[in-house]
């Protein structure tokens, strides 16, 4: 038998809750400890052997020294994934783009803000080429499962480009609009399962947009439901920071 | 004999959760340098939340940790109630803490299991143990998944809760789920049996430095949301008096802040809580601590993980109770509780699974306009410093592959999690 593939766990700037899911994911899918052999996972393993072939990479890039270990982590992989929200899209860890980045440094660490270096939060497609995402926060266990199955196998792991919508209207859900609530399922990727909807939450965004999502409708939509352009904007940015400052750059 | 040169540099310590390093020097004897490093990429949470809007504020605080996210989003809600004025129904009051119950049980079996013990098994992690010893692996990913499941029946989703809102709960579980959630906590019970007797028989380092514990109290429950801050020296202070002990100042060779009290350290976590409230445990629980040879008041900190272990059999037990209240009084959907006011202040404090965390924000117009959070392994950074500084000189005599194993196990003891507390952890033997 061919030896297992072996992979690898790395994390930046996040609150590792993803890893914490793929650890999680055990409790379903024990099988697949037999399919691979995990070579480097510090936040669950002593073992550190660098002859990975598939790294997963959760959180974002903060800082210039972060970099360089990215891209040694790329010159590695075969395949590289963001894992989660934090590499896919920078999720809140950007929110911090939206100040002056001196003033958010100083409010934390005061004085002593100088020892403390960091630039505008990014996803980790930024600095390095990334071949698969996981998105979401956190990511969606039975995701995760799909998407490694997918990997050993050699096919394009299958992530929906549609929007969160459908898979809400899948589940027979009253739409948030019409109980009151706002919701950004329109534009956001689906494949969580429309989590927060089916809670009675709307959806936040955390996943991501879909490719070419139609902003302007949704500002129109949460206008309709009596947002404030300091709400809507808000709601657009909350998950999504990234996206939007650089679209708008 | 006693080493004279020692140097030791363990980079980015593994099996906690975060960036840190463990860097000891020692030159003709005498410690130049031990101490642990946090090395993790600041995130600046306090200064992003500025300008968002309150409904936001706990989302967003809740990806400060992906462990204890059910702490921070508690804690976050309760800080924004308050300074909003909104007053819970007792259902939503009984929900919380069941959420919190489901969290604690989560972190707890996850650093007791597959953090700690794979240190006494001389293993680096918990897959050997598919192969050594399945029932015990088997059993830890039972005690998760329960755990995990019950986060996800109240909160909506295991990790960052998203039905936890101001003012209460988006969704309901319905009175089977908590039927069916009782009955597997009843069926729980084996398994913390096990886990009492398995770390019952784990030999715990000798080692005892007198310090000071804080934690939350209340009078009629064991402390994990709201109450008194106390401490074991004998202070207590209303939530709102935060800052008096906590103290934080800055370190260069951390990214994360430190705290000190009435010494020159404090910790925090499930053996502070063990120490003060030890009498408002539940009677299984008192039961479990002496199976496990712990009594109050215990200053050896590697035993924050049998702390641990009693703190499962407590959240076990009571959640079971907790059910049959909800249930006794009748389950029914409600609205989250409204805000009377846009703009106030507010401190909020939860003791989470690594210890008292402390939220404060000011609104004006429903805008968070300041934010302070304060996090429990932040609390305990200047505490495993005095430890490993304590527990060196000990040790020293030992084969250099073993201090260095030891000061590991005595970090992780801690449970630190660094991606909160910079929210960074790196352990160098230089």
């Amino acid at each position: 038998m061919a030896d297992k593939p072996k992979v690898a766990f790395f994390d930046f700037a996040s609150c590792e809750g993803c890893q914490l899911t793929v650890v999680d994911s055990l409790q379903t899918n024990p099988e697949l400890l037999g399919a691979v052999e995990i070579v480097n996972f510090r936040e669950a393993s002593s073992r550190r052997e660098d002859d990975y072939l598939i790294a997963f990479v959760e959180g974002s890039i903060t800082r210039e020294q972060d970099e360089a270990r990215l891209k040694k982590i790329r010159e590695q992989a075969a395949i590289l994934v963001a894992l989660g929200a934090c590499a896919h899209t920078g999720c809140v860890n950007a929110l911090k783009n939206l100040q002056p980045l001196d003033e958010v440094r100083e409010y934390v660490y005061g004085d002593k803000a100088e020892w403390y270096p960091t630039y505008a939060a990014r996803p980790i497609s930024a600095v390095v080429d990334v071949d698969a995402i996981i998105p979401g926060c956190p990511i969606d266990r039975d995701e995760f499962i799909k998407v490694v199955k997918a990997l050993l196998v050699g096919k394009k792991p299958p992530i929906p480009d549609y929007p969160v919508c459908v898979e809400c209207k899948l589940k027979g859900n009253v739409c948030m609009f019409h109980i009151g609530k706002t919701c950004l399922g329109p534009v956001t990727r689906a494949g969580c399962g429309a989590i927060c909807p089916t809670s009675g939450d709307g959806c936040e965004g955390c996943r991501g947009f879909i490719p070419h999502p139609n902003e302007n409708a949704m500002k129109d939509v949460l206008d309709e439901a009596g947002l404030t352009v300091d709400e809507i904007s808000a709601r657009m940015t909350m998950f999504n920071a990234y996206f939007v400052s650089e679209k708008e750059a | 004999m006693t080493k004279t040169n020692l140097n030791v540099n363990v980079r980015h310590l593994t099996r906690v959760e975060g960036h840190g390093d463990i860097v000891v020097d020692v030159e003709n004897g005498e410690i130049k340098k031990c101490q642990f490093e946090v090395v993790e990429a600041p995130r600046f949470f306090e200064a992003f939340v500025r300008g968002r809007p309150y409904t936001e504020v706990n989302h967003i605080t809740s990806r400060i940790c992906g462990i204890c996210s059910v702490g921070h989003s508690t804690a976050s809600v309760e800080t924004t109630e308050k300074a909003l004025g909104v007053k819970l129904t007792k259902q939503a009051e009984l929900l919380r803490k069941l959420n919190f119950y489901g969290e604690i049980i989560d972190s707890h079996v996850l650093h007791t299991y597959y953090l700690v013990a794979p240190d006494f098994l001389g293993i680096d992690d918990v897959i050997p143990l598919l192969e050594m010893n399945p029932d015990v692996l088997m059993r830890a990913l039972r005690i998760k998944k329960l755990s995990g499941d019950l986060c996800a029946m109240i909160g909506g989703r295991h990790t960052h809760p998203c039905a936890l809102v101001v003012g209460g709960f988006t969704r309901t579980p319905t009175e089977r789920e908590l039927r069916d959630m009782q009955g597997r906590l009843v069926e729980a019970r084996a398994d913390m049996d096990e886990t009492v007797a398995l770390f019952s028989t784990l030999p715990w380092p000798e080692f005892e430095r007198e310090t000071e514990y804080v934690s939350l109290q209340k009078d009629n429950e064991y402390a994990f949301i709201g109450g008194t801050v106390v401490t074991s020296d004998g202070f207590s202070y209303p939530i709102e008096d935060y800052k008096k002990v906590t103290n934080e100042w800055c370190v260069p060779f951390s990214t994360a802040k430190w705290a000190k009290h009435n010494r020159e350290s404090y910790m925090v976590g499930a053996l502070a809580r063990f120490n003060n409230n030890y009498d408002q445990l539940h009677p299984k629980a008192k039961e479990a601590a002496k199976k496990l040879g712990l009594e109050p008041i215990c200053y050896n900190s590697f035993l924050n993980s049998a702390a641990q272990v009693v703190e499962m059999v407590h959240c076990v037990e009571d959640g079971i109770e907790l059910i049959d209240k909800l249930l006794t009084r009748g389950v029914k959907p409600e609205e989250p509780a409204p805000v009377q006011t846009t703009s106030g202040e507010g401190t909020g404090s939860c003791d989470v699974p690594r210890g008292i965390l402390f939220h404060h924000y000011v609104y004006e117009d429903g805008i968070c306009q300041e934010a302070n959070c304060i996090i429990p392994t932040n609390q305990n950074w200047a505490n495993v410093n005095a430890d490993l500084n304590a527990f060196l000189p000990q040790i020293l005599d030992k084969p250099e592959d073993e201090i260095r194993h030891s000061l590991e196990m005595l970090v992780r003891a801690y449970d630190p999690c660094i991606s909160c507390s910079t929210h960074l952890l790196k352990v160098e033997f230089a």
